[in-house]
């Protein structure tokens, strides 16, 4: 019997390839969403954790919030004497010094910045020294490391630089302004090779001094390696003991936390995406293969039927079913591990090609995807196979062989019922989350549109006959009876048809979703931009600071009317840090939107006007003195109003003059300008010369809004690519399993395509039919994914609004885009099997079986 | 009827040939027909399975490429078409009535009458479809899908799709082999009318001498060569020429099993075909006219 099966297997070699080849699809978009995830996850962890050593020791509140260090004040450096103490502590394996800084800005061969405007440059001395848990620390790929005046770049930087190793490259350091020249001696990168678009400068160890330390020996951290065996929890507490005050020491794990805690929100966001994209990448598949097995087993209807006749009992036949189904996913599995493998590096090498560094190589396999990808292979498999045969199996031998039963086309049943049950469920959960009858709105409407996703999956025969048939009247109108052919064909048999759409269905949805959510944010950040932006252009430096005589040059720029110049001040009120925003009086509220409540901002000396919120926070009024710690002076401030300005703008609690800074010792240094553009000027041509007039400077930028708010989106965008990544798996497996059914179903009509062709259909008409069919099923499920994208994406926006979502924005030409690209899809899909259809003999093709 | 030739013949072969396969293995189909099919006429093929019939049909049909010799419908000799322009000419010139399969099951008895000439973006000539509709007696069927008719419905369908593009000529390729006897009459009754009343050629390949008695001339094949010929035969004439055919005993020379003489598993490498042998339904096995499906005979003993 099973030698039966085994022939059964080899005879029929392309029902199996295209059985496998189903299970090669669904293994794959399984087995590469969940490499992509955790590709993704490890990228970041190798961030994280990779910089890191076991036990960091630096300036104490320096990991809580790096932004408000400020640089100028008298810090406590860790001295060769610390070092040599926290080497003597039990456990310590090794200890180095570490400098790290942020101040330097490498500068292209044609004289720009390398790095891109708000991701930073870190600038660290070169150790040789695993990273936490013994993780690869740094890791030389060219060259060699750094001596005095040396630099090694990562590989990114220097590509972006235009460099080759041994070239000179200058870095501007913002601190002095001046550009520091140093020699390209090779590449570095962290042990990941993840920089998530930050740029990496390696130096010896005297070349960190001078840039950090003003060249005193000693460091600004240290970095801690631990025993392998030592706790390091307990280490790093038992480093502290030995530390100066001023200093603390933290383990890898802290530190960690603390970086996660800044880092961007949208992170924790990614990763509930990929598990909800690794569940439905799991469903897909399940549908793909079932699809599969289904068509294929009531194909082989007939010669189970006769197996019977011969006396093979149920079980028997339904044994052989399974073994060819457990062969088949077996190798099928195997097949679609190493074809995801393929596809999560081939986009993530789509993703670098176009720009965006997801963190270089794909790690190894993890168990979990191993495990998950056979499973679905074998155990899915098994599923789909058994059900129909046992079906077979059921029907009397003689009634199977005469083709009485074939694959007619079964009712709707318990499936759509069920499937109608969990789009009403997830319905009513999304719709108490938008209108407050359940707390955790957000979930809800997660949850329903999760259930209503996975509803309209089950119920797309019964939702997609509509579509069909409003499809089928189009054909019929556009293309007459090949049209209307083609929607028969696909109305045929709606399971299939709807199970086949699914695909694309579930990655339209999410992608519809996604742009939605990314457009609203993006028109949100704009529209917050736009309405704080004042003035036409404003000039800042990325050292955060720009001497007073860039201000004086721009001002003489033809066609500039007016400046205003904005300092800031980091001080401490009491216990809390409160930065100080400075300005002349005439300058209020021309620089950014503010409006007094009370009062007014004066020039005079040591007065200050304070924000709505914070003023009643604290109990400041008008009249009320603030005693505020600036450069660890302590300065009266008189409270001479009360303003407000709309939250997210960025102004801080106070506002004060710039006489009052200049008094309490702050440096002489603008932090911004903002420029009125003369009547009559082009903003644009102004920009340019203003431009010109700060060449030299190459820190110092001009934008207008459009620029700011571009800025402002890029964040979004690189998100919303990695997202689009995703589902390019999505839709990639999408066209392939529309390839799949649509062969299968070319094979299963073999004699009706040769009836057509006999009564006079050309090959160009048939292979037009079986196009149309194929559109009709990827307009399916672009017509399903689309509509449920959009109401999911409208409706996430409603809880997500107080987080900045405010503003929605469905992006209408892109939805029209998808629409397009699903009618390109189908016709990519058929090309394949309405080849294969046209190419059939009319007379074998008659004769067939 | 006719598409404007003068030719007094619809169709004709001159020396066609055909072989299947090469050097040893190769089987000579057709050994040099010269056939003309006449206008308005019914003609009948009949041989013994493996003398070249349908061989001869699916040539001259434009179907099957011969390996020698020419073949005319009307004044185009066929073997000079490319692909499309065959296609096209099996569209306008040519009608076909298979065994069995004749109609697109997605497809009402309507929509399959009238799908060679929405295929060809025609309209059909209103009086010429009432005129087929009521002749082939299907009126109130028209709305039905193929599933839903008796065997012999399906095949009156098949019929009337065939002429309603008034075609040159009609092939039909053992019409009547899957058909109880009474519905079998039914269509040949109808493939007679159409001759005598429309004058359509129709060429018909049977086995069955009660179907050739239906027709105006019986052309015998043996061995793919032209061995007799009957004009205006009854059933016993067919019969008598029958047996001078086939002195060794037996009408049949129906092979019991299939080629190579052994029992084909499902599974074993092997022409899809040839694998069916064994399964009921197949051209090569007798089916007795009650022994359709279940639901087909239960709808005959309704009809």
């Amino acid at each position: 019997m099973l030698r039966a099966s085994w022939k059964s297997l080899l005879g029929h070699k392309l029902r199996m390839l295209m059985s496998a080849f189903a299970i090669v699809l669904g293994v794959a978009f399984v087995a590469g969403s969940l490499l992509f995830t955790d590709m993704l996850s490890a990228s970041l962890n190798g961030l994280l954790k990779g910089t890191v050593a076991d036990v960091n020791v630096g300036l104490k509140g320096q990991y809580d919030d790096a932004t408000m260090t400020d640089l100028d004040s008298a810090r406590v450096e860790v001295t060769p004497a610390v070092l040599e103490r926290i080497r003597d502590v039990p456990g310590v394996a090794a200890a180095y010094g570490n400098n790290v800084g942020t101040t330097l800005y490498p500068l292209s061969k044609s004289g720009q910045l390398i790095s891109s405007p708000g991701a930073p440059t870190i600038t660290s001395n070169y150790i040789k020294a695993p990273a936490a848990g013994g993780q690869q620390g740094l890791v030389i790929k060219s060259g060699h490391a750094p001596g005095d005046g040396e630099v090694m770049l990562d590989p990114t930087a220097l590509e972006r630089g235009g460099y080759k190793v041994g070239d000179i490259m200058a870095a501007v350091d913002v601190l002095t302004g001046k550009p520091v020249p140093f020699k390209i001696v090779g590449t570095a990168t962290w042990g990941s090779g993840t920089t998530f678009g930050a740029t990496y400068m390696f130096v010896s160890d005297e070349t960190s001094k001078q840039l950090f330390t003003g060249g005193k020996d000693a460091y600004l951290t240290a970095w801690v390696v631990a025993d392998r065996r030592a706790d390091v929890e307990q280490v790093t507490a038992d480093v502290g003991k030995v530390l100066p005050s001023g200093l603390e020491a933290l383990s890898a794990d802290t530190v960690t936390e603390k970086t996660q805690e800044t880092l961007n929100q949208g992170l924790s966001f990614v990763n509930t995406f990929l598990l909800v994209f690794a569940a439905i990448a799991l469903i897909v598949a399940t549908f793909l293969i079932v699809n599969t097995f289904s068509i294929i087993v009531a194909q082989r209807g007939r010669e189970l039927a006769l197996l019977r006749a011969m006396g093979a009992s149920r079980a028997q036949v339904r044994v052989s079913v399974l073994f060819e189904a457990a062969i088949i996913g077996l190798g099928g599995a195997t097949a679609g591990i190493g074809f995801g493998w393929l596809l999560a590096t081939g986009i993530n090498g789509l993703m670098a090609y176009v720009g965006v560094d997801l963190g270089g190589a794909l790690p190894g396999l993890s168990p979990t995807a191993v495990i998950a990808s056979y499973a679905v292979g074998l155990l899915v498999t098994l599923g789909a196979a058994y059900v129909p045969a046992a079906r077979a199996s059921k029907v009397p031998p003689i009634a199977a062989m005469t083709g009485e039963y074939m694959t007619g086309t079964q009712g709707l049943g318990r499936r759509t019922i069920l499937s109608v049950v969990m789009i009403a469920a997830g319905a009513v959960a999304m719709a108490g989350g938008l209108f407050g009858w359940f707390p955790e709105a957000l979930a809800c409407v997660g949850v329903g549109a999760l259930l209503i996703l996975l509803g309209v999956a089950g119920a797309g025969p019964l939702l997609g006959r509509p579509v069909t048939w409003v499809l089928g009247r189009v054909y019929g109108l556009a293309f007459g009876s090949v049209g209307r052919l083609a929607e028969l064909n696909a109305a045929r048999n709606p399971r299939r048809t709807a199970a086949t759409a699914s695909a694309l269905m579930i990655g339209l949805a999410l992608v519809v979703t996604m742009a939605i959510l990314g457009q609203t944010s993006k028109t949100s950040v704009a529209s917050i931009v736009a309405t704080g932006f004042r003035g036409d252009l404003t000039v800042s430096s990325l050292a955060a600071q720009m001497a007073p005589s860039v201000g004086d040059r721009i001002e003489k720029v033809d066609g500039v009317a007016d400046l205003y110049r904005t300092r800031r001040a980091a001080a401490r009120v009491g216990s809390d840090n409160a930065n100080i925003l400075a300005m002349d009086a005439a300058a209020f509220g021309r620089t950014s939107e503010m409006t007094m409540q009370s009062g007014e901002l004066t020039d005079a000396v040591d007065t200050v006007v304070v924000k709505d919120t914070w003023a009643t926070e604290h109990g400041y009024t008008t009249g009320s003195t603030i005693t505020a710690t600036i450069r660890d002076k302590d300065v009266p401030l008189r409270v001479t109003g009360i303003f407000s300005a709309p939250q997210n703008s960025g102004v801080p609690g106070m506002i004060s003059n710039l006489g009052t800074l200049e008094r309490a010792g702050v440096p002489e240094m603008d932090t911004e300008y903002v420029l009125y553009v003369s009547p009559g000027q082009s903003v644009d041509d102004v920009r340019q010369r203003v431009a010109d007039a700060v060449s030299d400077q190459p820190l110092i930028s001009v934008n207008d809004v459009a620029s700011i708010t571009q800025q402002a989106t890029s964040a979004i965008d690189q998100l919303l690519a990695v997202i689009y990544a995703l589902l390019a798996l999505a839709i990639i497996i999408a066209v392939l399993g529309i390839v799949n059914t649509l062969a299968l179903s070319v094979i299963e009509r073999t004699r009706e395509i040769g009836l057509l062709r006999a009564i006079g259909l050309t090959r160009g008409q048939l292979r037009r039919m079986v196009t149309l069919e194929s559109v009709v099923v990827a307009l399916l499920g672009a017509f399903l994914g689309v509509g449920m994208g959009l109401v999911f994406g409208v409706a996430l926006q409603r809880p997500l609004a107080d987080q900045g979502l405010d503003k929605l924005d469905i992006p209408w030409p892109l939805l029209g885009l998808f629409l397009v690209v699903s009618v390109l899809v189908g016709i990519l899909a058929a090309v394949w099997p309405a080849r294969r259809a046209a190419q059939l003999d009319v007379l074998q093709a008659i004769a067939t079986e | 009827m006719t598409a404007g030739s003068l030719s007094p013949l619809a169709a004709r072969t001159e020396d066609l040939r055909k072989v299947y396969g090469h050097g040893e293995a190769a089987v000579v189909a057709l050994a040099g027909v010269t056939l003309g099919f006449e206008r308005g006429k019914f003609t009948a093929v009949m041989g013994a399975s493996g003398s070249g019939k349908s061989t001869l049909m699916h040539c001259v049909a434009g179907l099957d490429n011969p390996t020698g010799g020419a073949v005319f419908i009307g004044d185009t000799e066929i073997g000079r078409l490319k692909d499309k322009q065959l296609t096209l000419l099996r569209r306008e010139r040519i009608g076909f009535v298979f065994q069995s399969f004749n109609l697109i099951p997605t497809l009402t008895a309507d929509e399959n009458i009238l799908l060679p000439l929405s295929i060809a973006g025609r309209k059909p000539d209103p009086e010429w479809y009432d005129l087929i509709i009521d002749t082939v007696g299907l009126r109130d069927r028209l709305t039905h899908k193929p599933s839903e008719l008796s065997g012999g419905q399906q095949q009156r369908v098949a019929c009337a799709r065939a002429l309603m593009s008034k075609p040159d000529i009609v092939f039909a390729d053992e019409p009547t082999g899957n058909l109880d006897s009474r519905s079998g009459a039914e269509v040949l009754a109808f493939l007679r009318r159409s001759v005598d009343d429309f004058g359509q050629t129709i060429v018909m390949v049977t086995h069955d001498p009660v179907g050739a008695a239906y027709t105006d001339r019986v052309v015998f094949l043996a061995d793919g060569e032209v061995v007799d010929e009957l004009r205006s035969p009854s059933r016993e004439d067919v019969l008598r020429a029958m047996g001078r055919l086939e002195p060794a005993g037996g009408r049949t020379a129906r092979p019991a099993t299939p080629p190579g003489g052994r029992v084909l598993l499902p599974g074993d490498v092997a022409p899809a075909h040839s694998e069916a042998a064994l399964l009921p339904g197949s051209s090569e096995l007798a089916v007795p006219p009650s022994e359709g499906t279940p639901q087909e005979a239960r709808r005959v003993v309704e009809d």
